[in-house]
């Protein structure tokens, strides 16, 4: 074994200004998280709007939703990322290209990008998951709801979604812990993520292992503890009389 | 923009040769996935807290992490490892480290699978195989994996639908499967988003037509 371990390589100058090792890492994970927020707050809304529209009783709204669905479920990742990065700034008007393209920089169009790719990647998911726990629930709240004189917006509203959302939560949790990991596809269109400040500080440095076992870790840390956090929420909020679905 | 799509037919050898090593990523990684994930599910399984403790660690661990991650990962860190081993240069190709890394990941996945598997089995069937004087190793070999394999087959090409789609990470290593030989292919004729949408249509039709096929197989293998 001639491989020289050097755990302190974190605290050593990149050369670049007064950086460290460390802080290129806390920057790529600060990306990480700004990714997976946005994305998964754009996720959780259309998704929720997707899952509602394809238990509505209306043939044509409920097939669009599913749709939907097919269409992003089918298509790998990283061939969406293309199409929001690549594909989708040419379809837009003149200026709006112009701005695209050459006003904003880098960084910022990488995330655009990227965010709203991941965001509706995470829709479909999140649609399937709202769905099952929509229609997981016992027939008669709806029909009690009904014979209350609730109409359709107000059942939703008022009934079901309350009641839906916290059985979800354990497959929620999965689509969120995934929007984390997913988020790494970002380093492929060269946005500095977690990812991407591994492979630069293992290139710049030599410590492969070192970088990776760093990331593999922040990474690994940042799921388990997210994980216990739903944990504790979802028993905070539990329906009394439903076991809750799904659960991986 | 106007599109092209004129360039698509000549370049059809090089997507063909393409999809010919998405589908060998795609097949060695769910054989390998399955085989390994088999042998830490019935570790995980098994009455030894210390093999349990393994498996689910392991699977935890690969669980928390970006397939990304273990593809660089394992493309930059296996050679070395070889280096260790065998005490001598040893070059691999992108090729092996990818298939590896698909192996080692899903792994992690498939072991969930059969886990859940085996313990959809009725507990009568174990206490019968013993009954009949069998070994443990005798009983899983013969009554119980036989059967929850059956169970699982659509979750199993489930899987293998998500790694089909996934196996277009190797992307970052450089490796030519489907979607990197159509993004160069695009690429040297200036027509990058007609290959573009094309390879999305492709890669929707493949999954689409696979994922309904496996509908209609749960429906029969329903229990």
């Amino acid at each position: 074994m001639n491989y020289n371990w050097d755990w302190g390589v974190f605290f050593k100058s990149t050369g670049v200004g007064h950086e460290t090792y460390l802080d290129w890492f806390i920057s790529g994970l600060g990306w990480t998280i700004a990714i997976a927020i946005v994305a998964w707050i754009i996720a959780l809304l259309l998704g929720s709007v997707l899952g509602v529209m394809r238990t509505v009783p209306n043939r044509i709204v409920s097939s669009i939703a599913s749709l939907y669905v097919e269409v992003f479920r089918n298509v790998p990742l990283l061939v969406q990322l293309f199409i929001w990065y690549f594909l989708v700034p040419d379809l837009l008007p003149e200026h709006l290209q112009q701005w695209y393209k050459q006003d904003l920089n880098p960084t910022t169009s990488a995330y655009l990008s990227v965010v709203v790719c991941l965001g509706l990647f995470t829709a479909a998911r999140v649609c399937e998951q709202v769905r099952t726990g929509i229609q997981a629930l016992p027939l008669g709240q709806e029909s009690a709801a009904r014979a209350m004189g609730f109409k359709l917006p107000q059942i939703y509203w008022n009934v079901l979604l309350p009641q839906a959302y916290r059985v979800i939560i354990p497959p929620l949790t999965t689509e969120f812990l995934a929007v984390f990991k997913n988020s790494s596809v970002a380093s492929l269109i060269g946005l500095m993520e977690l990812l991407a400040q591994t492979k630069q500080t293992a290139e710049f440095t030599a410590s492969l292992f070192e970088a990776f076992t760093l990331a593999t870790l922040i990474y690994f840390i940042l799921n388990m503890g997210l994980m216990h956090l739903m944990r504790r929420i979802e028993k905070k909020v539990a329906v009394p009389g439903l076991i809750s679905i799904g659960g991986k | 923009m106007e599109l092209d799509f004129s360039g698509i037919t000549p370049s059809l050898p090089g997507l063909w040769n393409g999809m010919v090593m998405t589908l060998r990523l795609m097949a060695m990684g769910v054989a390998g996935g399955i085989i390994l994930g088999t042998i830490l599910a019935l570790m995980r399984l098994s009455h030894s807290k210390l093999m349990s403790r393994i498996a689910s660690t392991y699977v935890d661990y690969f669980r928390s992490i970006p397939l990304l991650l273990v593809i660089t990962w394992f493309y930059l860190a296996v050679p070395f490892a070889l280096r260790w081993i065998t005490g001598e240069d040893t070059p691999i190709g992108a090729f092996t480290s990818c298939v590896v890394a698909f192996m080692m990941f899903e792994a992690a996945y498939f072991c969930e699978i059969v886990r859940a598997g085996v313990q959809a089995i009725p507990k009568g069937q174990m206490s019968a195989a013993q009954a009949l004087g069998m070994r443990y190793d005798q009983t899983m070999r013969l009554i119980i994996l036989p059967q929850a394999f059956r169970k699982m087959t659509p979750l199993l090409l489930q899987q293998s639908i998500i790694l089909f789609q996934d196996t277009s990470l190797v992307y970052t290593v450089g490796l030519v499967d489907f979607l990197n030989a159509s993004r160069s292919s695009g690429d040297i004729i200036g027509r990058a988003n007609e290959f573009l949408i094309v390879a999305g249509l492709v890669y929707f039709t493949i999954s689409f037509a696979t994922s309904l096929l496996v509908k209609r197989l749960q429906k029969r293998f329903a229990v």
